[in-house]
């Protein structure tokens, strides 16, 4: 039985969720059962916002994540409010451009990506939750890294199909990274 | 096998209620539910249905008693505070013998309370809410394809016995998104040869009431409608049994809490403690005879919820205080985890109750 | 022998349980006849509010549903919604339609729903025996203004058709009395044009129907309906106070 719990957490309008959902849906697409749960309120408008993705190849019990195997933080706040949660042997992902603070636990893995100044240079400044996603699929190993644009292109709304390219490249410049 | 897809609860309940043949939603906007609204404001101009935003919750559930009366499938959502408001419907439209299916995301109380998850209406839905003699089958869903195959039920339910169904869910399965499909199941559809259509000078004028000024009549009437309700608890029932062939300890939660439970139930059959799960699907009616037969087998309960206590006093009720029953919760919008679940477990296999 | 006055086909053939001289069984004789006149008696439904017409789901010969206390706007919307091809009206007092259903009753006009609203107004509670209504007028004494209605305590009263006129969404709203022959004859032809803007799809059409409790009032029927010409009709004057078709010819 192969569960993974990730977190991912940050400020409103990084694409927490949108990065959860593209991995719930690239669960969905390898037939594994997921959960995804987003927090929500008032929160999500400009506050920090996290979602919680359950991927598992057998029922999924509780979406809701106390301890995750994979943190991703986007933010500051976050890092420092999930970074003891991580199991044991967990990962962490941190974006290095906009988060000072080192990991202080060496029971964990912890990569540093600076996933905000990386998706400035490629020139889509909005795409730092999928260079972090990239770089999550390499490490983790919870979902291959191939079809990317079979799940992209079952969730992304056909009138905003000129954003699969660039979700496609944010992707693999985090798994290169 | 139809295909899966990844849908919000709130979405499962709009589409499943679309799929049931509800072409008439009535409502007023409230977190965590909003989501049903805002699907069914889309998608019923399409469909040729009515999706109206009331000018309140109270005007909402009148609304649905007026389209109940003309004999149509409809409902309404809400969440905790709204569902107060419409306590008054809800009595309305018990008294006067029609279907509807309404909807409660639970969030935490009382009073404004807060808008994370909660149990916190289980009296409120199980018990009454609204005054008089009445009660509404009540189903609980712990998954997104719960949330939509209880919503057809439900329709179903409401129509065979002229009854209310709520949908008691709660703002984390309500918000949760999760692989959903939907079935090409045949939907039951039911005569209504008491709806408001017009006379057409044919028949007898058809009313729609629940004022009885004489009490002889509205005692027969209430009656009449407990026999119906007879019925429905003798045959209607619904539960989940998880690990109970051999446990010894048997915790009892709906929704959202029972998946919490569930994760803490594999963790204590790891540490060797014989414990099972029992998850009431209906809670009304409550499924009375799982629990006495759990009573005569276990050696205790362990009850989780996310409210101050109120599922427990069934659990009680219905195991006859056979054996001690825990109460495990946390309340406001908080959720147990596993672990404190867990806890509880340990703690009733001491004989800690 | 030639029939020269029946019962309307829509008014059941049973008694009415109201006071002697109360007004309201003119009105449900006045809404019956509008009904059968039109040839709708077929396909109208109608919605009984909380008040003394309680039990006009037993009067009106056709599909009847009773309301909540003030609901009875938006149980109407339910069905209209889901029966448009229906006529439905609603029949109100004014405890119902102008204190606890008040937002009902504003948000049905605003929303221009295609519904006949027949408001009357006794200026009293009169079902739970006399207390003070949101019409009850300055200084009048009721149980629970037993010194006189006090603005100043308890407010003014409002003026129904005053206030719905100045919104946008109505079709028609008008304001009758039945105090007298003549007035009865223009409050008809006020509650058929209500049920005849339904038909043609117009829109929301309310008739605020100045009627009387001698009961309540403490007055003899006779009484009653001079007070009503001498205290209620200068408050609450008699006049088309919107009526969106005739303005829009007018402009013509």
């Amino acid at each position: 039985m192969k569960t993974t719990q990730i977190l991912i957490a940050g400020f409103g309008g990084q694409g927490v969720l949108f990065a959860g959902k593209f991995l719930a849906y690239k669960g969905l697409t390898e037939n594994m059962q997921v959960s995804w749960l987003p927090s929500y309120g008032p929160e999500m408008r400009g506050g920090t916002a996290n979602c919680s993705i359950v991927l598992s190849d057998s029922p999924v019990g509780s979406p809701i994540i106390t301890s995750p195997d994979v943190l991703v933080a986007m933010n500051l706040p976050s890092l420092q409010k999930f970074v003891d949660t991580v199991v044991p042997g967990g990962q962490i992902f941190v974006d290095s451009t906009l988060i000072d603070m080192k990991v202080e636990r060496d029971d964990v893995q912890v990569f540093y990506i600076p996933a905000t100044q990386l998706a400035k240079d490629a020139g889509f400044s909005s795409l730092a939750n999928m260079i972090l996603t990239g770089k999550v699929l390499k490490e983790s190993g919870a979902v291959p890294f191939e079809g990317n644009q079979q799940t992209l292109e079952a969730f992304i709304p056909a009138k905003k199909a000129n954003l699969i390219d660039a979700n496609l490249k944010a992707l693999q410049i985090g798994y290169d990274y | 096998m139809a295909q899966k897809v990844l849908m919000k609860g709130n979405e499962a309940i709009a589409e499943a209620a679309i799929r049931a043949g509800c072409r008439h939603y009535f409502g007023y906007p409230i977190t965590p539910q909003t989501e049903i609204a805002a699907y069914m404001a889309k998608k019923m101009p399409k469909i040729g249905g009515v999706f109206l935003q009331a000018e309140s919750e109270i005007a909402s559930i009148n609304m649905v008693y007026g389209a109940a009366a003309a004999g149509m499938r409809v409902m309404t959502s809400s969440s905790s505070p709204g569902i107060s408001l419409k306590a008054e419907g809800l009595s309305y439209i018990a008294g006067s013998d029609v279907p509807a299916l309404v909807v409660n995301v639970q969030r935490g109380g009382p009073g404004l309370g807060g808008i994370q998850p909660s149990q916190s209406d289980y009296f409120q839905a199980t018990k009454g809410g609204g005054h008089g003699d009445y009660r509404m089958i009540v189903l609980a869903p712990a998954s997104v394809q719960e949330m939509a195959s209880l919503t057809i039920k439900g329709f179903e339910l409401a129509d065979k016995y002229l009854m209310t169904s709520m949908i008691l869910a709660d703002g984390t399965i309500g918000q949760m998104m999760e692989p959903i499909s939907f079935e090409d199941t045949e939907i039951k559809t039911f005569e209504k040869p008491w709806a408001l259509t017009g006379t057409k000078c044919a028949r007898k004028h058809n009313v729609v009431n629940s004022l009885y000024l004489k009490p002889e009549e509205l005692e027969v009437k209430n009656f009449e409608r407990f026999e119906r309700y007879k019925v429905v608890e003798e045959n209607e029932a619904m539960w989940e049994e998880y690990m109970m062939e051999d446990a010894e300890y048997c915790v009892v939660a709906f929704g959202i809490a029972s998946r919490v439970a569930k994760n803490a139930v594999v963790s204590a059959r790891k540490e060797g403690i014989k414990v099972g799960l029992i998850r009431p699907i209906t809670l009304w009616p409550f499924p009375k005879q799982a629990l006495l037969e759990a009573a005569d087998k276990v050696k205790g309960f362990v009850c989780v919820e996310l409210n101050m206590g109120q599922m427990i006093e069934d659990v009680r009720l219905y195991t006859q205080c056979k054996k001690p029953v825990s109460l495990c919760c946390r309340c406001g919008g908080m959720i147990p985890s596993p672990e404190e679940v867990l806890e509880s477990i340990r703690k009733a296999q001491k004989g800690e109750f | 022998m030639a029939t020269v006055f029946e019962k309307p086909k829509s008014l059941a053939n049973v008694p009415l349980h109201y006071c002697p001289g109360c007004p309201h069984g003119i009105i449900h004789r006045l809404v019956a006849e509008a009904i059968d006149e039109l040839g709708i008696e077929g396909i109208t439904i109608g919605v009984a509010p909380v008040g003394c017409a309680v039990m006009a789901y037993d009067y009106f010969n056709v599909d009847m549903i009773e309301a909540a206390h003030g609901r009875a706007p938006a149980t109407a919307t339910g069905i209209k919604r889901c029966r448009p091809e229906n006529i439905v009206f609603t029949y109100q007092g004014d405890g119902d339609l102008a204190s606890i259903g008040m937002a009902e009753t504003v948000h049905a006009a605003a929303r221009n729903e295609n519904i006949t609203v027949i408001f009357v107004n006794n200026a009293i509670y009169g079902m739970t025996g006399g207390q003070m209504a949101p019409t009850s007028l300055p200084g009048q004494v009721t149980q629970t203004s037993p010194y006189g209605r006090d603005v100043n305590h308890c407010g003014w009263p409002i003026k129904v058709c005053e206030m719905l006129s100045t919104l946008e969404g109505p079709e028609y709203i008008t304001r009758v009395a039945v105090n007298n022959v003549k007035n009865v004859l223009n409050a008809k032809k006020a509650i058929k044009k209500a049920f005849q803007n339904q038909l043609e799809g117009k829109g929301f059409s309310l008739v605020e129907v100045v009627s009387a409790c001698p009961t309540n009032w403490g007055m003899t029927p006779q009484q009653a309906l001079r007070w009503v010409e001498s205290d209620m009709l200068p408050y609450y004057p008699i006049g088309v106070y919107k009526d969106r078709t005739a303005a829009k010819e007018a402009a013509k």
